[in-house]
């Protein structure tokens, strides 16, 4: 049954993704993104990762594609491409994701993570449950990294504030 | 009853191809962050899986600091696109070939 579940997951989570890369309209790629999102968030939770799916559905598919699609329609979403200023830019394109992809999958179904046993133990059977075994320890081991966190998202304001604006 | 390891691998380094493929193919800008979107879920997913078949959670609160990092990266983007297509009246990637002007 969860394998089925996982397949499944799988199946629209590539659909989403090819589609959102061949679509035309940028409005239809920020929506099939959202798909993937979603699909994502899905196998968070078959994972044990409950904090990371909610996460991931409030900031990706609602605060980041929120933000993709108000810029998609300040800008034009009906230009069309230009032409290839480089030739052959597809086949290039292809055959370097193409090679990435067999080096990848070689090295995973080389057996390197054989080793990796299926343990069946959740991560979290030892500090309750996921929301507050991640709590504890980002506020613990990671308590560094959460503040620097915060410098790094002022930076962030700070430049697209000072990058939309028209004048200083 | 849950997949595999591997087959949880094989989709991560699915989906990340499809990324790579949109961000060298695609000439809009907007489409070229989603493709890069795309690839950091990849990534996630990998950290994800590996922490739930390696019993361990700091997997987990890595991809929280990506998600953060990734959020931060897109607001700022995002705000370099909206400048260019300001100035340009173009957000196609082939025609900002300039530094200056």
């Amino acid at each position: 049954m969860g394998i089925i579940a996982f397949f499944v997951i799988a199946v629209v989570a590539i659909v989403g993704a090819a589609a959102m890369v061949v679509s035309r309209n940028s409005v239809h790629s920020a929506l099939f993104l959202v798909v993937n999102l979603f699909c994502i968030a899905l196998l968070y939770l078959s994972l044990n990762a409950d904090f990371l799916a909610v996460v991931q559905i409030i900031v990706y598919a609602g605060a980041i594609m929120v933000l993709f699609l108000f810029v998609v329609t300040l800008l034009n979403p009906a230009q069309s491409e230009s032409p290839d200023r480089l030739r052959g830019q597809g086949w290039v394109a292809s055959v370097l994701a193409l090679v990435l992809l067999v080096e990848v999958g070689a090295v995973i179904l080389s057996g390197v993570f054989a080793t990796v046993k299926s343990s069946a133990i959740p991560p979290t059977v030892n500090w309750g449950d996921n929301v507050q075994a991640v709590g504890t320890l980002l506020y613990s081991q990671y308590l560094f990294p959460f503040e620097v966190t915060s410098i790094l998202l002022l930076v962030a304001i700070v430049g697209a504030t000072v990058l939309a604006k028209r004048r200083l | 009853m849950l997949a595999p390891l591997p087959y949880y691998l094989i989709l991560s380094a699915l989906l990340f191809t499809i990324g790579i493929f949109g961000f060298l193919f695609r000439k809009n800008p907007l489409i070229m962050f989603m493709s890069i979107e795309l690839m950091l879920n990849a990534a996630n997913l990998t950290f994800v899986s590996f922490a739930r078949f390696l019993g361990s959670l700091n997997g987990q609160v890595i991809v929280f600091f990506i998600m953060t990092i990734a959020a931060a990266e897109v607001v700022v983007g995002l705000a370099i696109i909206v400048s260019i297509f300001r100035a340009r009246a173009s957000i196609d990637v082939d025609e900002i070939h300039l530094l200056k002007d």
